[in-house]
């Protein structure tokens, strides 16, 4: 299949936005883009497996390739393998999901829903790119329409928070750039990633500029001490932009701390490695710790982010296989069950227009679907089995014992420690609620979620049950991924010991 | 005559001829005025750029004193570019005015300079045509002749560009003193590390730093820029600045090329205190003008680190980011010369609420100003990517990193009006501006020209080919 209707089908749809007038047609627009695109991810997943079995064992198939600025080897190259998909796939259900939240976005809808698809254009760009520069492009594409998201139409301290994060972003992009640079004049002056398995950079070199890409990478999946723009722009965020940001954008920085900094340097990531795992695990306490104390629903939710996502770290810093593919999924259910939850939230907000959990109370009975989406999704946050955080947080923790050397047994225990707390603010939270007492009698009104609300949570829930029911059919696919990256990653072991016995 | 006369120096004799013209039609018996002069004018300006794409001339001429090849071919081409956008943007500006004829004679007289500037293969030349460059613009600046700021900026200009050029003319003394030659070629054997040299070596670049308006010698830019009518802060800021770095390169990669140790380290400082300082200052701006002054002057260290690179990627890149720059600043002068033009607001708490009363000008400027922070999917991008990159093929990476953390900083005051536009509100608003024909004509070549030229890697690979 063409990988380039990835990108251009949301580039259509947004010239599609562009040219309609009035909120009717605009958002029929865009749900048909987020349509296709969704049944598009479907094709691209079943076609992937027809490529596989029928013998395709080239680490990425589908792959096309565009001369762009020949005479510095930039091309335009694309191309997919198994984890690219998952998260393509990721994206297509969020992207669906948060057009339907949107559905009754009466201010500015047309710049609402613009902004909406070009940031998933650059999420699709950036899953699909197999070339440095065409990563680093759509990564850049992803940031800007966030500021303007938030900026406009978010709430609370959102001009703030929309520089905070529009900075803090940029900066993470500047310092992959440094790394970038640093990958092309000593890797062989290309920025060619298909062939990524190849490049062979000086240890000393690897040294020095895997910190910037992993740590710029990082940013955008809320490594600490780099994550505080996360709680800020999630909670001034509108629904759908909190949905992207958490469900897609982070996602962005884990998929480019694994494929472009762990995999071309791994000689590096395994000299850093116990930074990167005590900074995840930091992150995975902290963040839970942190949670604790929130009383806003948002805040909750973009706390419980930056822990959840530090398993992802913590997974990629473990280097293995099993804790890799586990940093993969944990991506992919993270990414539904936060989306799904901030789309929860947003139903509760659009409703009650507080967000405060002092202010709420028994909403189950008044709004039984919408109370339900709240606590399924809170179930799968503190990882219920039968939903895809207990898979891929399980899969993360089984990868991490397999390390013997203290350090990261202890990390792993306090990881897995870090879920009873989950426990306590994800079942305060929905009990307080959508349990209990009704709060305000004015609440006793409310109508349940309408069908877009509805579509929405439903699209997100069967992603989120199949995952945690029948993990095997995304892992087929990511498995043989993370296969082909740990041959890699596992030979940087071998460099790195002999420099510490050479020490 | 030489045979080659005729090609060689196409762009200069097309641009007399149109001087020509312009000041026959003011002389003429029946005085042709307003819309109907501008129209006139700006079809001559078209054929100009026009006929500008078929030259490809090779050859030198006045014995080696003025040369022409491709790539000079291609600058001049720019900066015709860009004088046509600047030319159709004061349309509403110079319609009402009573000396039309006469600001398009002095203009392209200044053009006909940096013309005969990015040809020049002596140093005698270079200064002359400097001057020629630089003395029309004064006259310029001072254009809005009610105003009492226009004629303070042109004082500022002349002073400051005199200084100039007195260490400019004093440096190309001394390293004719210790050579004997003011031919490039001569030069560019004889130049040697001896302090001698290398003191006439600084004064040269003082000069230029003056008129590229480097720190520590930028500190006429913002008064200037503020005081000059909008058109020709643009003229000062986009074509005299682009005209600049062309001579600039040629003379550190041509004639200094055996100190290029010695240059790197003043470049490296230089950049560095350029970009800090434009950046910084930029931040606290509140008029629109000053403020891009400032951000032309960060942009201008960008610059600087890409001509460090030393290589013919430095040479492209930073040719390539001129045109990009031209696109990117137009269109946000063009904006802001409209609103300045139509209502006499200039401050950033002016443009609060804009979008909402001039959504399409709001996203104009708004690409704009993300193709001056960089932002893809904008031409800026690619332009700092290569320039960086050029920058970091001589190894030194903490120039990198500080040019990379002064992106971010740059993000934020392009932001800051980015925000003012769509998310603060304002009691008394801009009113919806008619924007005329030839204005939007202008902002619409601005606006394609920065989404095209990077998207489309064509622009940087016709550079490549022929540096």
């Amino acid at each position: 299949m063409n990988l380039n209707l990835l990108i251009l089908i949301p580039v259509a749809t947004a010239i599609g936005i562009i040219a309609v007038k009035g909120l009717p047609r605009v958002r029929m627009v865009a749900l048909a883009g987020a349509l296709v695109q969704f049944i598009l991810s479907f094709v691209l997943f079943f076609s992937f497996r027809a490529e596989r079995a029928s013998g395709n064992q080239d680490p990425f198939v589908f792959t096309q390739y565009y001369k762009w600025f020949p005479s510095l080897n930039i091309n335009y190259q694309i191309g997919v393998d198994g984890i690219s998909i998952a998260m393509i796939m990721l994206t297509a259900f969020v992207v669906l999901a948060g057009v339907l939240i949107s559905w009754r976005q009466e201010k500015w809808s047309k710049e609402y829903f613009l902004l909406l698809i070009l940031l998933s254009t650059g999420a699709y760009g950036f899953f699909i790119a197999l070339d440095l520069f065409t990563l680093f492009f759509f990564l850049e594409v992803a940031v800007i329409p966030k500021f303007l998201l938030i900026g406009i139409w978010g709430s609370g301290k959102k001009e703030y928070a929309a520089m905070k994060l529009a900075l803090m972003l940029m900066g993470g992009s500047a310092l992959v750039f440094v790394g970038l640079a640093g990958t092309y004049f000593f890797g062989g002056q290309s920025f060619d990633l298909s062939s990524g398995a190849h490049i062979t950079m000086d240890p000393d070199k690897q040294m020095f500029f895997f910190p910037f890409l992993f740590v710029g990478f990082g940013i955008f999946t809320a490594l600490f001490p780099f994550h505080t723009w996360v709680p800020d722009g999630h909670s001034s965020a509108p629904t759908a932009a909190s949905m992207f940001l958490a469900g897609i954008s982070m996602k962005l920085g884990g998929y480019g701390c694994l494929r472009a900094a762990t995999w071309l340097m791994p000689e590096a990531a395994h000299y850093y490695q116990p930074l990167i795992i005590g900074l995840s695990t930091i992150a995975i306490i902290y963040g839970a710790f942190a949670t604790l104390m929130q009383t806003d629903l948002k805040y909750i939710n973009a706390y419980s982010s930056v822990s959840h996502c530090g398993f992802v770290l913590l997974g990629i810093g473990m280097l293995n296989e099993t804790a890799i593919n586990g940093a993969v999924m944990q991506m992919v259910s993270h990414g539904l069950m936060t989306a799904l939850f901030f789309a929860a939230i947003g139903m509760v907000y659009d409703r009650t227009h507080t967000r405060m959990v002092k202010d709420i109370g028994g909403l189950l009975k008044i709004t039984p679907f919408i109370g339900t989406v709240f606590i399924l999704a809170g179930l799968c946050s503190l990882g219920l089995p039968g939903m895809s955080g207990f898979v891929a947080e399980m899969t993360v923790f089984m990868g991490g014992w397999q390390n013997p050397e203290t350090l990261y047994r202890v990390a792993t225990i306090l990881a897995c420690a870090s879920i009873v707390v989950t426990a306590v603010y994800i079942l305060r939270a929905a009990g307080k609620t959508m349990m209990g007492p009704l709060v305000n009698q004015e609440h006793a009104l409310f109508s349940d979620a309408k069908w877009n609300e509805r579509t929405a949570a439903f699209v997100l829930l069967t992603g989120i049950l199949i995952m945690g029911l029948a993990p095997f059919i995304i892992t087929d696919i990511i498995y043989p991924g993370t296969h082909v990256l740990m041959d890699k990653i596992a030979s940087g072991a071998s460099i790195t010991n002999e420099i510490e016995l050479l020490k | 005559m030489p045979d080659n006369f005729f090609s060689v120096m196409q762009f200069e004799l097309v641009a007399t001829v149109i001087m020509f013209i312009v000041l026959l039609l003011r002389l003429g018996k029946k005085r042709i005025t307003g819309d109907s002069l501008l129209l006139v004018i700006n079809g001559l300006l078209t054929i100009n750029l026009l006929v500008g794409f078929f030259c490809n001339a090779h050859g030198s001429l006045f014995g080696d004193m003025f040369f022409s090849n491709p790539l000079i071919c291609f600058q001049k081409s720019i900066l015709n570019l860009g004088l046509l956008i600047i030319s159709l943007q004061s349309w509403p500006w110079l319609k009402n005015h009573h000396h039309t004829a006469e600001f398009y004679i002095i203009l392209l007289a200044s053009l006909i300079g940096m013309f005969f500037m990015i040809s020049a293969q002596n140093m005698f030349m270079v200064y002359l045509s400097l001057e020629l460059a630089t003395i029309p613009l004064a006259a310029l600046a001072n254009f809005d002749l009610q105003l009492r700021r226009s004629g303070e900026a042109a004082m500022k200009y002349i002073i400051s560009s005199a200084f100039s050029s007195g260490v400019l003319l004093f440096g190309i003394s001394l390293v004719y003193g210790a050579i004997g030659s003011l031919n490039f070629e001569v030069i560019s054997i004889g130049m040697s590390a001896n302090p001698l040299m290398i003191f006439g070596f600084v004064l040269i670049f003082a000069g230029f730093a003056f008129k590229l308006s480097a720190a520590p010698f930028h500190l006429w830019t913002a008064d200037v820029y503020e005081g000059a009518p909008v058109a020709v802060t643009s003229y000062l800021s986009v074509i005299s600045k682009g005209a600049i770095v062309f001579v600039f390169i040629t003379i550190l990669y041509r004639l200094f090329q055996n100190i290029f140790d010695t240059w790197y380290q003043i470049l490296f400082l230089i950049a560095v205190l350029t970009m800090v300082i434009g950046n910084l200052f930029a931040m606290r701006q509140q008029n629109l003008k000053r403020f891009l002054a400032f951000s032309s002057i960060a942009q201008v260290g960008f610059i600087l680190i890409g001509i460090g690179g030393n290589s013919s990627e430095g040479l492209t890149a930073s040719v390539y980011f001129v045109l990009i720059y031209i696109f990117s600043n137009l269109a946000a002068f063009g904006v802001i010369s409209l609103v300045s033009t139509l209502t006499g607001k200039e401050s950033i708490s002016d443009y609060k609420g804009f979008y909402k009363t001039n959504p399409l000008l709001a996203w104009v400027l708004t690409l704009a100003l993300f193709s001056l922070a960089g932002i893809p999917p904008t031409a800026g991008f690619f332009g700092k990517f290569f320039l960086l990159m050029a920058g970091a093929a001589q190894d030194n990476y903490p120039l990198v990193i500080i040019a990379a953390l002064n992106m971010i900083v740059s993000l934020y005051y392009y932001l800051r009006v980015v925000k003012a536009m769509f998310m603060e509100e304002n009691a008394d608003p801009i009113q919806k501006l008619k924007t005329g024909v030839s204005p939007a004509l202008a902002l619409i070549i601005c606006v394609a020209g920065l989404l095209l030229t990077g998207l489309i890697g064509g622009a940087y690979e016709y550079i490549s080919s022929i540096v």
